[in-house]
């Protein structure tokens, strides 16, 4: 408990301190009205970040020891840093970038962007890039069992590494860095087609319900109810049970039942938010003047509905993908997801998770399976802060 | 209620799964009999409702003795409920260690970032809540793993609690699983908690109550948060309900046993009466629960509690 004690003593100090630091910054500035309504949390919270500063500085630069767990926490500690710092600085040089070149409406796009919002445009197209030309960027294919297995990553043959392989292999002999990328392939391409098909099925649906209404809307509201009552991710793995039986029977790949149902039990939420939106819209003068026009249903929802309802289904359609990404990650790490030999982050966590033992001894090899799951996180982390700052903007929220 | 019928029309043949690739025609029929699986999906479904109100969940497949006797030794059988019961136990103990932990925390930073809005701080909170809501589960807990339990052993990275423990050593164990769900959690109540309060501090009663010169901490304590606190409590329901169902892929992290680990290992090997009795909690949790977010919201609040 010792840690305990000195975290209390750490926090006493600094309680000390900041009262010190408000009564000099009172004496010193003659009662300027920045001290004098400085409540004590205030003072406490600027001194507690910089203590929190001094320590992580002085934590980077603390000498490594040749062996042992506290050398390896200096080394994640280092890599998590430079990583942080490395996207810090590309979404700003990114920001910079969009500043300068472009038409005038992208300038201006990116001259309102916070740095979390670039940050997030930043990735997202790296990750399309990186999925669509994935078989020309990979530099092995993502079933092709290479020599060497179990190949320690960062390419250095003393520590058991090999240079062609800069992430290593494993257990079976895969290149990682090649299946990582196919992963982003299979991954993204399968969560954004699912997620696509739940925008297609739930939006027209939502929006027809709202037209049409009476019983109609009440057939569709209730079935959606009753879908909705069971969470998500469990009923997902209700319904890939069955469909595992389905597929060996059909000779149908499972995949293909997965993005069927978790398109379905996405686009009854879909639904609720298209239904919402559609029946705010559709007692506007401009829809009773298209019905009395003549126009077709078709008609009605695409061309007047939907344009007008954009807004908030791109922010959902952000989140959703969000959701249906994860999920997809999560059934994968179960076991009952994308199935082997394609390559997937979800599998690839699961199955290198065992080497994050050994991270206070060698680090480099706890990393094969962070990567693949720090890859998922990464991309939903991105798409967040852009959703996040299209919210922001277009409900126009100063405070 | 309409959701036994969506948990239970439930086809996926336990028989040829069981028995294999090899199987004859006569041997999957003959267990097909034995469990009943032969009847119509309707008569199933009535026989199943029937005995789920008499508290009767059925008896796992997985439990039944094929190789003697197809089923018939029924004695040393054991019974789905006394199956979950344990886990259920222990999935509740985990829910709560974490909600002890989550509903403060969250409740005390949103509290302070609507107090200190926009300031560098709240933008801090802000990041990481976002950050940590949008990664998966199992990436939270592999990090917290790698930080508590490789580098600086602090809790064991396995949770493995039985019955009859000491609570100490239960916490301990339970404290990484609790961690990773706490900070799954923690993010949308917190981020609900700031902008609620943030919502009523352009009502006329908190400019009154500034004027009158209270200190800020006040106005948000006294005069903000009772009234937010509805869509408070709401999301706090919300997200213990996440908690009893979205348990599943942490307890497989941390083998713990959980009902959420059963559920996954039941879907695995097709165990259909398992998967019926699990998603029948999980279901009957979340509505509960949810039910039980309204029910408080309107005790919260006067205006619903006496209604003209």
């Amino acid at each position: 408990m010792s840690w305990g004690i000195n975290l209390i003593l750490i926090l006493i100090a600094t309680g000390a301190v900041a009262w010190g630091f408000r009564y000099a910054g009172q004496q010193l500035t003659s009662n300027k009205p920045l001290y004098r309504d400085m409540s004590f949390a205030v003072a406490f919270g600027y001194v507690f970040g910089v203590v929190i500063c001094v320590g992580a500085i002085l934590y980077y630069f603390q000498p490594i020891d040749k062996k042992g767990v506290q050398a390896a926490g200096v080394v994640f500690f280092r890599w998590a840093v430079h990583g942080f710092t490395g996207f810090a600085i590309a979404a700003y040089l990114f920001r910079l970038f969009g500043r300068s070149v472009g038409t005038t409406v992208t300038r201006k796009l990116f001259r309102s962007m916070p740095l979390t919002a670039a940050f997030g445009v930043l990735v997202i197209i790296i990750y399309a890039v990186v999925s669509i030309f994935a078989g020309s960027i990979a530099p092995y294919g993502q079933e092709e069992v290479l020599a060497g297995s179990n190949i320690v990553p960062g390419g250095n043959p003393l520590m058991g590494g090999d240079p062609e392989f800069p992430l290593g292999t494993d257990q079976i002999g895969r290149d990682i860095f090649s299946r990582l990328i196919f992963g982003a392939q299979n991954t993204v391409g399968i969560a954004f087609a699912t997620t696509c098909l739940a925008f297609f099925v739930g939006g027209s649906l939502g929006f027809l319900a709202s037209i049409v209404g009476g019983w109609l809307d009440q057939l569709l509201s209730r079935a959606v109810d009753v879908l909705m009552a069971i969470p998500a991710l469990i009923f997902a793995l209700l319904l890939m049970t069955i469909a595992s039986v389905w597929s060996n029977q059909l000779g149908i790949d499972r995949t293909i039942f997965m993005i069927l149902i978790i398109a379905m039990i996405d686009s009854t939420r879909v639904y609720r938010l298209s239904r919402a939106v559609g029946q705010n819209i559709v007692v506007m003068d401009y829809i009773e003047a298209a019905k009395l026009r003549g126009e077709g249903m078709a008609y009605l929802i695409f061309k007047e509905i939907l344009p007008n309802a954009m807004a908030p289904l791109l922010a959902e359609f952000g989140l959703r993908f969000c959701f249906v990404f994860l999920t997809i990650a999560s059934l994968s790490f179960l076991g009952v997801g994308i199935q082997p030999p394609l390559a997937d982050w979800g599998t690839m966590v699961k199955d290198l998770s065992q080497f994050i033992n050994f991270a206070a001894f060698a680090p480099n090899v706890a990393t094969a399976p962070l990567l693949a799951a720090g890859a998922i996180a990464l991309l939903t982390v991105a798409v967040n802060f852009v959703v996040d700052w299209m919210l922001h903007k277009s409900s126009g929220l100063k405070e | 209620m309409v959701i036994f019928a969506a948990v239970n029309a439930l086809p996926g043949d336990f028989a040829q799964a069981i028995l294999g690739q090899g199987a004859t025609q006569e041997a999957v029929t003959q267990i097909r009999a034995d469990l009943g699986l032969d009847q119509n999906y309707f008569s199933r479904y009535l026989g199943w409702l029937g005995n789920v109100l008499t508290g009767d969940l059925g008896i796992s497949f997985a439990q039944m003795n094929f190789a003697t006797g197809m089923g018939g030794d029924q004695v040393s059988l054991v019974g789905v409920a006394e199956q979950i019961e344990p886990r259920f136990r222990a999935t509740m103990f985990l829910a709560g260690v974490t909600a002890l932990i989550a509903v403060p925390i969250s409740i005390i930073l949103g509290v302070l970032a609507a107090l200190y809005r926009n300031s560098l701080f709240d933008r801090v909170v802000n990041i990481t809540t976002l950050s940590s809501i949008s990664s998966p589960e199992f990436f939270l807990a592999y990090i917290l793993i790698l930080l508590l339990a490789v580098l600086n052993p602090i809790f064991p990275s396995l949770s493995n609690v039985y019955e009859g423990m000491a609570l100490g050593e239960k916490l301990n164990r339970t404290m990484l699983p609790a961690l990773t769900l706490t900070l799954v959690v923690t993010a949308h109540m917190m981020r609900m908690t700031r902008a609620a309060i943030i919502n009523l501090l352009a009502s006329p009663y908190i400019e009154m109550a500034r004027l009158k010169g209270i200190s800020p901490v006040r106005v948000i304590l006294r005069h903000a948060l009772p009234n937010a606190l509805a869509p408070i409590i709401n999301v706090i329901a919300l997200n213990l309900a996440y908690l009893i169902t979205g348990v599943v892929v942490v307890e497989v992290v941390f083998v713990y046993p959980g009902i959420g680990q059963l559920f996954v290992d039941s879907v695995k090997i097709r165990d259909i009466p398992v998967v019926q009795a699990c998603c029948l909690i999980f279901a009957a949790a979340y509505i509960l629960l949810n039910l039980m977010a309204d029910i408080l919201s309107i005790l919260s609040n006067p205006r619903l509690r006496h209604p003209k």
